[in-house]
């Protein structure tokens, strides 16, 4: 029979708080670049520009298709290859969740906007708004109220996502766990004491996220 | 009703010559000329599917015709929202020249009073107070003053096509174009609708309106056009369009309304 000892964890406790701060700065800073970044692909797509229509998809499909983890790798491995200079591990963490982030983010924003009526824009076209103030005025107000429920589970698997930059050394939550492991040998409790940690975070938002849905619902 | 006297002697408010509109390879408009004076109310009426919504629409360029023209007070209309010189921009034309919808399309996540000043704010770039000002004149002229912080989806099919009405004509338009704006309506909340046409008719707006109900139609315009095909088959006052048709597809259409 396994006998439970939390107390070469507790020892550790700055360590966990340390890494569980580093994955939410992680998770913000990826969210921040990967909201600005997947607009803008957002509105290549729906520019109706066919280059930069094809050049935003292509981008997406690439992000979309393939394993973060395989990203990650790659942007840190090989593509200083093709650069000639080094990225920091740091920064090719940054690098790869934010681009992955675009990717989904965008595809939240275009489903959002392209379920608007299109008799919204008419009313808007026709009391003579451009079609700049249509999106900002009638469109988007509308879309992004709809889009929050998969903008917040997006979010959600984004702080998840980061656990994986850890392969690349990153002192985030789930390094900072195996680093915990290998001092106390007590991978039992540094694992259960990471996977409580993860939950503690999410559970309130996935909980958060399914009062936005249900209130979205309601409302139209 | 207003009367017909001497159209040519007044100004041409809105003008659309040899309109030809395709989906694809279907030619839904075969070169349609109508204008309208000011003061004038034209009715267009017609078996569905014969282009009278794609026509109106024309009329204010949400559909871009692929040939011939629309024309506000004389300058001919662009496809561009800003225009230069003597051609008028989209922008321009839709500020003096409204719409409105057979599906109300309000905005939603908007007040009655928000979606009556959104246009005199953001287009118009009226200061608040004043467009304020002027949405209630005209939200109070449709009747519906107490509704003025209710949202869409509190209110009835016909209060939603009043508030559309009062949000196009905040604009303070030289023209109103009415797509089929009761036929979304219960029958019983038509009326008010059609009392708030009535009166704007009386009060001398320009409209184009097409609709199906045809003893408004009578009742209201100064001019009746029918539509078939593509094609304006005929056109008159509404005594003799309505009432003595020789067209014989024109009597066919009329004899659904009276049997
Ligand atoms: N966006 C579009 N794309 C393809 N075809 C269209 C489009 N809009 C209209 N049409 C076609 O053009 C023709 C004329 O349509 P339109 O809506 O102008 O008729 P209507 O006279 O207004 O009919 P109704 O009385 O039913 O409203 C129809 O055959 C319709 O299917
Ligand atoms: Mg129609």
């Amino acid at each position: 029979m396994y006998t439970w000892s939390f107390a070469p964890i507790l020892q550790a406790s700055d360590l966990f708080l340390w890494g569980a701060w580093i994955t939410v700065v992680y998770t913000v800073a990826s969210i921040a670049i990967g909201l600005v970044l997947g607009l803008l692909l957002c509105f290549a797509r729906l520019s109706g520009i066919g280059p930069l229509n094809w050049l935003a998809q292509g981008f997406q499909e690439l992000f979309r298709c393939t394993p973060l983890l395989v990203q990650l790798l790659w942007i840190y491995y090989a593509l200083p290859l093709l650069l000639g200079f080094d990225l920091a591990n740091w920064a090719a963490a940054l690098i790869t969740l934010s681009l992955y982030a675009a990717a989904f983010y965008a595809e939240v924003f275009r489903g959002g906007i392209v379920s608007i009526d299109k008799g919204q824009s008419e009313a808007g076209a026709a009391i003579g708004m451009s079609g700049w103030q249509v999106m900002r005025r009638i469109v988007l107000p509308q879309a992004i109220r709809r889009m929050m429920p998969a903008f917040i589970n997006q979010s959600v698997t984004q702080f998840k996502n980061t656990s994986l930059i850890s392969v690349i050394s990153v002192a985030e939550l789930t390094y900072m766990a195996s680093i915990v492991n290998g001092q106390t040998y007590r991978p039992l409790e540094s694992y259960t004491v990471l996977a409580v940690l993860y939950f503690a975070i999410l559970f309130p938002i996935t909980k958060f996220a399914d009062i936005v849905e249900s209130r979205t619902r309601g409302g139209h | 009703m207003t009367s017909v006297t001497a159209p040519a002697a007044r100004d041409t408010v809105l003008a659309a010559r040899g309109i030809v509109k395709r989906f694809g390879a279907l030619t839904v408009l075969h070169g349609i000329d109508l204008s309208l004076t000011s003061g004038e109310v034209v009715a267009i009426i017609g078996p569905s599917g014969s282009g009278k919504s794609t026509f109106i629409r024309c009329m204010n360029m949400l559909e871009v015709p692929d040939a011939g023209e629309i024309s506000f007070r004389g300058r001919r209309v662009v496809p561009r929202f800003r225009a230069a010189g003597e051609t008028l921009g989209l922008g321009e034309l839709r500020r003096h020249v409204g719409m409105v919808f057979q599906h109300f399309n309000l905005f939603p996540h908007m007040s009655v009073l928000e979606n009556v000043i959104e246009g005199p704010v953001t287009v118009q770039r009226k200061p608040r107070a004043e467009a304020v000002d002027i949405a209630m004149d005209y939200i109070a002229k449709v009747g519906l003053a107490e509704k003025r912080d209710a949202r869409p989806d509190q209110l009835s099919g016909g209060q939603k096509q009043r508030v559309a009405i009062a949000r196009a004509l905040a604009m303070q338009p030289d023209a109103l174009l009415l797509d089929e704006i009761t036929s979304a309506l219960d029958p019983e909340l038509v009326g008010e609708v059609l009392g708030v046409v009535r009166n704007l008719a009386e009060q001398g707006m320009t409209m184009v309106l097409v609709t199906h109900e045809i003893s408004f139609a009578a009742d209201v315009s100064d001019r009746v056009v029918f539509m078939e095909a593509g094609r304006i088959a005929e056109e008159g006052s509404p005594d003799r369009i309505l009432h003595n048709p020789d067209n014989e597809r024109l009597k066919t259409f009329l004899a659904r309304f009276h049997g």
